[in-house]
């Protein structure tokens, strides 16, 4: 066996026990989630509980206030501003792809460098005092209209990279075929976006989803929390965690985006098309 | 079917100018090749009278109609693309379908047409899949069946041929030729194939900067080439150019290189601009017009053999003449035994002259 033969050889089983460590770094958390949910004596080390109980989603559905958080208002907040800002960027994306606007690279870019440099936090005294002379405080309405402003310049920037990249000649067909404008976007151009649209839409609502930030400023009343605030009401009066409760009701809060990620990749698939020969 | 009138018209984008004062009359029912090298100006050409760019300048008729600033949906013409552009998301029997679907023809209507049409162009039994599952040569025919499926007034192709390989594309040619003689349609073709001009089109119109530098019958424009560019560009191989001086007393015309001179009182004789003593001038002969001697002759070029390349059924011989190469055009299977110098003797009848502008003496 030569020497190049064993330096590769064992170069790449340190590159495996690397590749192990960091995954069972980020894999034990997720494992945590499936095991102490079904513990009556849940801690934060990964045990199998010898009896899996439901004990836990009992004592969770029993708490009406975060339920409705995680069933009704994250819903609501989570469903406006996916819907918000995937139309948005949608339309935004396809005229900034496809309009000769002057400038119209450097308007993109100074979108998403605004977004990442003015953060919401550093923003949120002016935001609340806007959303406040709107009168939307303590509303779906303001916390949905926030997040979304937040969310739409990356959204733009990655959608019009992917209207970027569908060629044009699929839009001139539609209309030296006779359609309107309207028509053919909505028969041939929206159709060829829709697998980015998805993307944009899903990452908007994992955003909306986890937000603690801005509805925690935004809004008052408990009816109108979201669940990520919600998770204080399985915190004792002293401040510490019920983790029995903590990780069944962590374990509710990730599944409807794991259902709605995979029922958009079932019906509309992240796949590209072909159809186009270059 | 409809005439196509285009006046005076002016494309720029940003400071290039991309067609530049082009006035052009497509007769109805005729089939017109816009010819050029690319950036020619030819494919913006085509999108103008389409729609799908705007003139600056001019006016652009269809029929009887002003169409220079209408939508491409109410220009009711028909184009097929150079990348087909059939829709990845619908079926072909759907695709073939849409120009009929926007213009509310209801569904059994279509189906019973799409079939029809589809059958006529061999592809009928495609009619259910994507057009991914298709060969580029059916995606070809697809984007081609949309394209006759309804009762366009003009027909355009944006160099539908140039993505299929060699082979097919020769079937495809005639196939359009043949649909073009049923059809009778009036029909713009874009095409950088000087070859593909010259079998399909009834007119050919080469362009080059954005300007038409001849417009003419595909033979016409073969025998009398207006201009240098043209006759480089229309004939493959391409006609010999060679520049040179003329020294009129002699009648004699001396190659850039200084050394070659060829007798050619009886060519001068022919032009009706002679050439002043001195002036630069270039000598146009096509490599099938010229014959190959062993001994000198008059008015013949002499020359050193370069190299004799076999082409099946004729034969292309490469002779070198100061310090540019001429090909020699022989219609003979068989390459003929050369020996290092010889002579050649263009038919004076098939001797272009031009001037220094390029433009054509005689």
């Amino acid at each position: 066996m030569n020497r190049y033969k064993l330096r590769t050889g064992i170069s790449r089983a340190l590159l495996l026990v690397f590749a192990c460590v960091m995954g069972a770094f980020f894999a034990l958390p997720l494992l945590w989630l499936l095991t102490a949910p079904f513990s009556t004596q849940a801690n934060l080390s990964v045990t199998f509980p010898e009896q899996p109980s439901l004990a836990n989603f009992e004592a969770v559905f029993a708490n009406k206030f975060a339920i409705r958080a995680l069933f009704q208002n994250n819903l609501i907040i989570g469903g406006g501003v996916m819907i918000l800002v995937a139309s948005i960027a949608t339309l935004a994306s396809y005229g900034l792809s496809r309009a000769r606007v002057p400038g119209r690279n450097v308007l993109v870019y100074i979108l998403i460098l605004f977004s990442s440099v003015v953060s919401g936090t550093a923003a949120m005294v002016p935001l609340f005092l806007l959303i406040f002379n709107l009168g939307l405080i303590d509303t779906y309405q303001g916390v949905i209209l926030v997040m979304t402003g937040g969310l739409l310049p990356s959204a733009i920037f990655i959608m019009r990279d992917f209207v970027d990249s569908i060629p044009r000649s699929y839009e001139e067909a539609a209309l030296v075929a006779g359609a309107s404008s309207y028509r053919m976007f909505r028969d041939v151009a929206f159709p060829l976006v829709r697998p980015g649209v998805m993307v944009v839409a899903i990452w908007a609502f994992v955003n909306a989803w986890g937000a603690f930030l801005i509805p925690s400023v935004l809004l008052r009343s408990p009816e109108h929390m979201p669940a990520s605030i919600a998770f204080y009401s399985f915190y004792t009066e002293a401040g510490t965690p019920n983790i029995t409760l903590v990780s069944a009701y962590a374990f509710l809060y990730t599944i409807p985006v794991l259902l709605l990620y995979l029922i958009v990749n079932w019906r509309f698939g992240f796949r590209f098309f072909g159809g186009i020969k270059s | 079917m409809s005439q196509i009138t285009l006046d005076n018209v002016v494309k720029r984008f940003g400071s290039v100018v991309a067609v530049d004062h082009v006035s052009l009359t497509i007769a109805e029912g005729e089939f017109v090749a816009l010819l050029g090298p690319s950036g020619c100006g030819k494919t913006t050409t085509l999108r103008l009278i389409a729609g799908l760019e705007i003139a600056d300048e001019g006016r652009i008729t269809i029929g009887d109609r002003d169409v220079t600033y209408l939508a491409p949906a109410a220009r009711d013409v028909a184009m097929v693309f150079q990348d087909y552009a059939l829709y990845p998301h619908m079926t072909i029997l759907d695709n073939i379908g849409y120009p009929l679907k926007v213009r509310g023809v209801s569904t059994p209507e279509r189906t019973a047409r799409v079939t029809e049409v589809a059958r006529e162009l061999q592809i009928g039994d495609l009619l259910a899949r994507r057009p991914s599952q298709l060969s580029g040569g059916q995606q070809q025919r697809a984007s081609v069946a949309r394209a006759v499926v309804h009762q366009a007034v003009a027909f355009l192709f944006d160099e539908p041929l140039s993505n299929l390989d060699a082979q097919l594309r020769l079937e495809a040619r005639a196939f359009l030729k043949h649909l073009q003689n049923e059809l009778g349609a009036t029909s713009v073709y874009v095409t950088h194939d000087q070859a593909e001009a010259m079998a399909l089109a009834d007119r050919i119109v080469v362009m080059r900067l954005g300007k038409i530098m001849q417009v003419g019958a595909p033979l016409e424009v073969y025998r009398n080439p207006a201009n240098t560019f043209v006759a480089s560009f229309i004939g493959s191989p391409p006609m010999n150019l060679l520049s040179g001086k003329v020294l009129l007393g002699q009648g004699q015309f001396v190659l850039d290189d200084g050394e070659t001179v060829i007798d050619m009182g009886q060519v001068y004789q022919r032009l009706e601009r002679p050439p002043q003593d001195g002036q630069a001038i270039t000598l146009g002969i096509r490599p099938e017009h010229i014959t190959i001697h062993t001994e000198p002759r008059p008015f013949a070029i002499p020359g050193a053999l370069y190299v004799v390349q076999p082409m099946g059924g004729e034969t292309l011989v490469n002779v070198r003449v100061g310090s540019k190469l001429v090909t020699v055009r022989l219609f003979q299977d068989e390459p003929p035994a050369l020996p290092e110098k010889v002579w050649l003797e263009p038919a004076l009848e098939w001797s272009f002259v031009y001037g220094a502008d390029g433009a054509r003496l005689q």
